[in-house]
């Protein structure tokens, strides 16, 4: 009972044992100790919010952050002591500000509501009690016995029980789950694939036992136990018997699956990813800054509160005649008089931090994360694939990249695979127009026939065709139930779709040779070659893995032979060869690395019967193993891939993506330091290496590799140290490789991170993924901090991708484990470069600039409040109206930021990418650097110093300002303060401004206007709601005075000369690359659209438009001249960047 | 966010569909069909792809303006010669003006106010002569001033009812607390009620012209001192059976009063209540510690061109106390053109600013031609 209510409260886990029982179709024993378990109904919630729960949750959540939580207390501070201003002046912007949050907050959640109703709604069949019952998802129970029809996905995670196949196959794929397209063949135990229909399936009485829920989407481990006459039969289940929600059954046309993991438990829910907390370093220093506010506020509210006191300390300033005190006001304590003070100035002078930073910052990013999704420069055509954001916090982060890490396979190359060449029992061959050409045979003999394959060359292509996992499809499947072909030209319809490429190039190769495979037909590999077609029965298959790098099959020759296939690195099959001609295959193998091919190393091994007995029955013991089976597996493995007689070796290319080259080039101009993390051999990764630019054949080439202990690790580092300082002209290249990084990295970090500072490029092969995740790590916690960026396509790089600053993804062939688990993700490695020189280049712009304002026309705002105290005697008097205090942040200054920071561009995105060099502009954080922050703050200061006594020079003669001599009072002089702070804030934020588009016209004069119309308004009518009416004809009287208005131009004026003579001057005699270019870019752009400045492609489509209003012969002769230009100015750019 | 990326997606696919749809309609139903089956594939090929429009290529049409040398020296020429015109007028206008200032606290023993400061003087009245040697030219302003009076300090400020000031009745019987200490007097309500109202300036002027030792009075002119809308708007007495004095039944008169507030002027009936123009002058609070008053204006009879050449004297009943807080009282005489009273700021600022634009635009001529911009084509 105890245990019951903290279930129920949650405070115990609802699941003690190791395991769950599933009692299919929910059968239960009828012993009377039987304990339901607990299980979740098949609901999915990805929402955060319920209708109840929002305003409560909602409010905690954003409370959490440390400004809203400031103002919340500053607001409770207003509502509990006499301050001078009244709670709405910071109760209305928190609202604001806490509103725009909850609604984005709301949609977003709604949103999420949606889609998961639309699952937990829809329809499925179940069976119960005999016949198919229609229902809804989310009412699907563990237990349940789920029909799922062809084109359908799964409601459940489901073990299979049968299909409408005698042999219990379906096939699936799971490209929403991990992205891979292929069809993966599930199976179904054979006591339960004989159960067809649902009447046979009530019948079945069986148990699953498995695991509880876990996140791996391809581990399963667990037993079925089939009660069939009596005697009680145990059969192993495991990843090949689940059917997984989410993924979507093929080429079958239903099957029955009993559901075991339901609603939040399955695999699929349970990958949900909450997203990395990755701060910006423009987040990171703007925190720091509001810290030094937040000192700025303390300093001036103590310095007041000291001040009024030792002002106070004479009576005649304390209580003249005219302004006696209450009775209460002269007996109350000292200390809480001056606490209240205190927290009065506090109050006063709150606005200094800027409370809508964060809503600002925070739209900004949401907004402008849709210029990369929009961006046809990074859509991919081929693939129909645009450029994803998964986290808009990072966009600026993206201008501050010093580190680039990317992968190799799928990232730098196509990882679209091409059978090359191969070496035969010691031969080297090379296809030529599909054909096996021996090395040295001449291309005279390329017309002749099939030369006849020797016995070696033949049971080597037979062993790449039948060793590996590789699907069919055919093109009209449907119309036939046996799906294997039955005539000649039928194999032109297939396709074979596999997970790896590798696999997929190597069995097109064979094809293409003569040695065909023509799908499993359960539980036989079919291969046809010249001499017929040969039926082997598949007895196992030893899948692959990242550790042991290699796979096998185990099969039964027609001869009734048992043979097991093995394919995989070298590295992981020569040391178990016994066989075969090793050293001459190796002299290949190492030859094709060089030239840059993926290498595969085939062997297979000849079972006796006896020896077989013993591989099936250790096999068998592994696989139904419940606890550690992949260890027992691994065992067991190793124990059969032993004894190799070595085959051959396979060289693949893996062509180059488009660019390539060009990119790492840019990058490199851009100051950006490029590592290569690859898996590869490393001759392999150096060839490619060089072929994409990352190394050049002039650059000297440094290696650490094969180190065996740490010290001669250590000498090798300080040996190279050594030549790096005697030889700095040229530049260097680092090659390491795996083994020999981690005794670096264990005791020589510092030697190590030395050396690598100093090479232009470095080079990481033979990496395993926690190894990639571990140098990113070492260089972003190394003591400069650089901003690391990884780039990668595979499960192999997600972990780099998330260690990393920012993490890319690449959406290739591998599947979207990196894409979904990466910030942004792109198709091709080439947007790289559009990304980080373009899009992160603005970015950083936009939002450095957005923050430092922010600072700067907060320190303008309250400034003249706190030396408007020197002329109160420090009576808290505000200097600004209620109203403009409150509206200040909100309405008159927060559009035209929020619109500059979405659209401005310093440089056109062309001359940016052409001219990478400009990323070192911004690098380092420069716009956000100690020195511009105090910059924008001391300017703060000084304009308003210039706003407040402009106005006192002006007032403080106390003549009257008005043509009828009448005299105006306090709130006339904060107006006139404030209107000139308004219109000098806006101003300054136009001389920042470089692009004008009708936008930020419209902002910037809206802005302006907008707050003389609500002056007027506001000043114009006795407000009945209002407590005093001070504002009443202010506005109107200010502005009938000439002087005011003279007034108000001449101070504008002073504040913002100093800051144009101070650009005029830098830009004259220390111009930035930046501005240099913009000069040059003026040139070139004179006068006319920036087609001049697009890519030809575009420019062409622009020009159609315009051809069709200019005259015709006029446009021609001028389309020549700016495409010609355009050429000239593309070829220059790449042309002079490779001399420089 | 992952969401909202999809939504975009999915917009971007109602926009192609959306393109697409116009151009089936050109065409016959047979066509169409065709032409919708492939438009559809197309669709589907292509259903990713970003729409190609200036807005989500960022490639707006915009102005680029850039702060070179070329364009900000001419500039800053221009804005300096017009600063420096508007300087001239601005300083030549407030160089025009005449002002004529008398502090009269009383603080020397030999000023005649002296004897008006010590705490006994009752309805004291002191007399300052002076003489003017050439007109003053009207219309003439008559203000007081005084200095280290804080009516910017928060609490005084803001110890007032605007609710009663704009004739409430409601706000007569109870007034708002911000009126502390003076919101109750014995029990009854002050009305008007607050250290505002309460600390109004009270002394009175009265101005002599002398001619062959007779004084001749000038008369003053009491309309048009406060606000328009201060007068016509924001302030009204309450209206009560016809009587202002009625409706001021069951108030007590400020502490510091001396009369009601329906018997501030006792010669004009209409210039009495809340519509009295010294109440309302003195209710606009002033900005500063040292601040002016406008008293009168000197408009009618012979002295509407101004005050001529002469001796006067200034009758002065002396009641406010300054000296307490180390205040001064003062009178001026002024008279002001468009802009206002006397006033050198403006002048110099244009002035100063206008010249530095010039000084500074040739800074950067010399800068520009020393530093020719580096052309850099690498």
């Amino acid at each position: 009972m105890l245990r019951w209510i903290r279930q129920q409260l949650g405070f115990a886990p609802p699941h003690l044992s190791d395991t769950r029982t599933v009692y299919i179709a929910n059968r239960f024993p009828q012993q009377d100790h039987y304990v339901p378990q607990r299980f979740a109904d098949n609901r999915i919630i990805s929402s955060k919010y319920t209708i109840w729960n929002f305003v409560p949750k909602n409010l905690f959540e954003q409370f959490r952050r440390i400004a809203n939580f400031y103002f919340l207390i500053i607001f409770l501070v207003q509502l509990m002591v006499d301050t001078p201003t009244s709670p709405v002046t910071s109760g209305l912007p928190l609202f604001f500000v806490i509103v725009v949050t909850a609604v984005k907050q709301g949609y977003e959640d709604w949103l999420r509501h949606k889609a998961d109703n639309e699952v937990n709604g829809a329809p499925v069949f179940v069976v119960r009690s005999g016949s198919l019952v229609h229902t809804r998802s989310k009412n699907i129970r563990v237990g349940d016995i789920v029909r799922v029809a062809k084109d359908e996905t799964f409601p459940a995670d489901l073990v299979l029980l049968s299909s409408d196949r005698p042999e219990g196959t379906c096939h699936i794929t799971t490209a929403s789950l991990d992205g891979e397209t292929n069809l993966k063949t599930h199976f179904a135990v054979p006591e339960t694939a004989a159960c067809r229909d649902a009447s046979q399936l009530e019948a079945l009485s069986a148990v699953v036992e498995c695991q509880q829920p876990e996140a791996d989407l391809y581990r399963f481990v667990g037993r079925m136990i089939v009660m069939q006459q009596g005697e009680e039969i145990v059969r192993p289940l495991g990843p090949e018997n689940v059917l997984l929600r989410g993924a979507r059954l093929k080429n079958t046309k239903e099957i029955f699956g009993v559901a075991v993991y339901t609603g939040m438990e399955s695999k699929m829910a349970l990958n949900y990813k909450c997203k990395s907390q990755k701060r910006s370093a423009v987040e990171k220093s703007m925190n720091t800054y509001l810290l030094i506010y937040l000192g700025i506020l303390l300093f001036e509210a103590i310095l007041s509160t000291i001040l009024k006191y030792a002002w106070q300390a004479e009576g005649k300033w304390d209580e003249p005649f005219y302004n006696q005190k209450t009775e209460q006001e002269r007996n109350s304590s000292q200390i809480l008089k001056f606490i209240a003070d205190f927290l009065a100035f506090m109050v006063l002078y709150n606005f200094i931090i800027p409370i809508s930073l964060y809503v600002t910052v925070e739209m900004q990013k949401f907004l402008g994360s849709f210029f990369i999704v929009w961006d046809l420069d990074l859509y991919h055509k081929e693939s129909d694939q645009n450029a994803e954001v998964n986290t808009s916090d990072l966009n600026e982060e993206l201008g501050q990249v010093e580190y680039v890490f990317t992968d190799k396979t799928g990232t730098l190359t196509e990882n679209e695979m091409r059978f090359r060449e191969c070496c035969i029992n010691g031969a080297k061959y090379m296809e030529i127009n599909g054909r096996l050409v021996p090395e040295g045979m001449m291309a005279d003999c390329l017309d002749g026939p099939l030369p006849q394959l020797g016995r070696e060359e033949e049971l080597f292509l037979k062993a790449v065709a039948l060793c590996h996992t590789v699907q069919i499809s055919y093109d009209h499947v449907d119309g036939r139930k046996d799906h294997l072909p039955h005539a000649n030209g039928a194999s032109s319809h297939m396709e074979y779709y596999a997970s790896s490429p590798d696999e997929k190039a190597l069995v097109e190769a064979m094809k293409r040779m003569g040695v065909t495979f023509m799908g499993n037909n359960g539980e036989n590999m079919e291969i046809r070659t010249s001499g017929g077609s040969e039926k082997y029965k598949l007895l196992h298959v030893l899948e692959f893995d990242a550790n042991r790098r290699r796979m096998s099959v185990i099969v039964e020759t027609p001869s009734g032979e048992k043979v097991l296939f093995t394919k995989g690195a070298e590295s992981s099959i020569f040391p178990h060869s016994t066989g075969g001609e090793m050293a001459k295959t190796r002299v290949h193998v190492d030859e094709f690395a060089l030239k840059g091919l993926r290498t595969l190393v085939v062997a297979c091994r000849r079972f006796s019967g006896q020896e077989y007995q013993e591989v099936e029955k250790r096999l068998h013991w592994a696989r139904t193993a419940l606890q550690q089976r992949e260890e027992k597996l691994a065992e067991v493995f190793g124990f059969i891939e032993r004894d190799l007689e070595l085959l051959g070796a396979t060289g693949v290319e893996d062509k180059l993506q488009d660019k390539v080259q060009e990119t790492i080039e840019a990058l490199r101009l851009a100051g950006i330091k490029v590592w290569v993390l690859t898996g590869d051999k490393h001759e392999t990764a150096v060839s490619v290496s060089l072929s994409c630019g990352h190394f050049y054949r002039t650059m000297n080439v440094l290696e650490l590799l094969q180190q065996k202990s740490d010290s001669e690790c250590a000498e090798q580092l300080r040996k190279l140290a050594r030549r790096i300082q005697e030889d700095h002209v040229v530049q260097h290249g680092l090659v390491v490789d795996g083994a020999s990084l981690s005794l670096a990295l264990r005791q020589h970090e510092k030697l190590f991170m030395e050396v690598c500072r100093n090479c232009s490029a470095v080079l990481c092969c033979r990496m395993a993924p926690l190894q990639k995740a571990k140098v990113v790590r070492l260089i972003k916690t190394s003591p400069e901090k650089p901003i690391t960026l990884a780039v990668g396509d595979g499960s192999n790089d997600v972990s780099m991708i998330q260690e990393a600053n920012v993490g890319i993804g690449i959406m290739g062939k591998e599947g979207r484990q990196a894409v979904r688990n990466s910030d942004y993700a792109i198709a091709r490695f080439k947007f790289l470069a559009k990304l980080l020189l373009v899009h992160g280049h603005v970015y950083y712009i936009r939002i450095a600039t957005l923050v430092q304002y922010f600072f700067y026309k907060n320190v303008c705002f309250i400034t003249p409040q706190f030396l408007y105290q020197f002329f109160c005697l420090f009576s808290q008097q505000t200097l600004y109206d209620s109203v403009y205090l409150t509206l200040y942040n909100i309405c008159f200054t927060s559009l035209p930021v929020l619109v500059y920071s979405l659209f401005e561009q310093l440089l056109h995105p062309h001359t940016l990418q052409s001219k990478p060099a400009l990323y070192r502009d911004i690098s380092k954080n420069s716009l956000l650097s100690f020195r511009s922050f105090v910059y924008w703050t001391l300017l703060g200061f000084f304009h308003a110093f210039v706003f407040f006594f402009g106005s006192y020079l002006l007032m403080g003669e106390d003549t009257s300002l008005l043509g009828n001599g009448q005299m105006f009072g306090n709130w006339s002089f904060g107006t006139l303060v404030f209107t000139v702070m308004v219109v000098t804030v806006t101003l300054k934020l136009a001389l920042e401004t470089h692009f004008w588009t009708w936008m930020n016209h419209l902002v910037t004069w809206g802005s302006i206007a907008f707050f003389f119309i609500f002056s007027f308004f506001y000043g114009g009518i006795i407000w009945p709601f209002l407590d005093t009416q001070d504002m009443y004809g202010v506005f109107t009287k200010l502005l009938s005075s000439g002087s005011a208005w003279f007034s108000i131009i001449v101070i504008v004026v002073t504040c913002l000369f100093p800051d144009v003579i101070k650009k005029v001057l830098y830009r004259q005699l220390r111009p930035t690359s930046t501005q240099k270019s913009q000069m040059h870019s003026d040139a070139v752009a004179i006068g006319d659209d920036l087609i001049a400045l697009q890519p030809l492609s575009r420019a062409r489509t622009q020009l159609g438009k315009i051809s069709s209003w200019r005259p015709i012969s006029a446009a021609v002769a001028w389309i020549r001249r700016t495409v010609s230009r355009g050429v000239r100015a593309c070829a220059s750019g790449w042309g002079g960047r490779r001399s420089g | 966010m992952n969401l909202l990326v999809v939504v975009s997606r999915a917009s971007a696919v109602y926009l192609t569909c959306a393109r697409l749809a116009p151009r089936h309609s050109k065409h016959g139903p047979k066509q169409e069909v065709e032409r919708g089956f492939f438009a559809m594939k197309k669709q589907e090929e292509t259903a990713n792809r970003p729409d190609n429009t200036a807005f989500t290529q960022q490639r707006l049409p915009a102005w680029q303006p850039m702060l070179s040398a070329g364009i900000v020296i001419p500039g800053f020429v221009i804005i300096g010669i017009a600063f420096i015109g508007i300087g001239v007028a601005l300083f030549v206008t407030s160089q025009n003006i005449q002002v004529l200032e008398r502090d009269y606290t009383g603080v020397e023993k030999d000023s005649p106010c002296f004897k008006c400061t010590s705490s006994e003087a009752k309805n004291c009245v002191c007399t300052i002569n002076f003489s003017l040697s050439q007109l003053f030219e009207g219309p003439v302003f008559f203000y007081y001033g005084l200095s280290n009076y804080y009516q910017s300090y928060r609490r005084y400020a803001v110890s007032r009812d605007a609710d009663q000031l704009s004739g409430d009745v409601s706000h007569f019987k109870a007034p708002d607390s911000s009126c502390t200490p003076y919101e109750y007097s014995e029990g009854l309500p002050i009305v008007p009620c607050g250290s505002v109202a309460n600390s109004m300036f009270n002394d009175t002027f009265k101005l002599y012209q002398v001619v062959s030792g007779q004084r001749k009075e000038v008369p003053f002119d009491s309309k048009g001192i406060a606000w328009w809308t201060d007068y016509n708007i924001k302030y009204h007495n309450p209206i009560y059976n016809g009587s202002l004095k009625d409706a001021f039944t069951g108030t007590v008169k400020p502490p510091n009063w001396p009369k009601p507030a329906y018997e501030l002027d006792t010669q004009d009936p209409a210039n009495n209540g809340f519509h009295n123009q010294d109440f309302l002058v003195w209710m606009r609070a002033a900005a500063l510690p040292d601040f002016r008053k406008l008293y009168r204006r000197i408009t009618e009879g012979d002295y509407a061109k101004g005050l001529p050449a002469g001796n006067y004297s200034l009758d002065i009943s002396y009641n406010y106390p300054v000296l307490p807080f180390d205040g001064r009282k003062k009178v001026v005489l002024s008279n002001v053109s468009w802009m206002g009273g006397k006033n050198q700021f403006l002048g110099i600022a244009y002035l100063v600013i206008g010249s530095l634009c010039v000084v500074m635009s040739l800074v950067m001529l010399i800068v520009y031609a020393k530093f020719k911009f580096p052309e850099d084509d690498s």
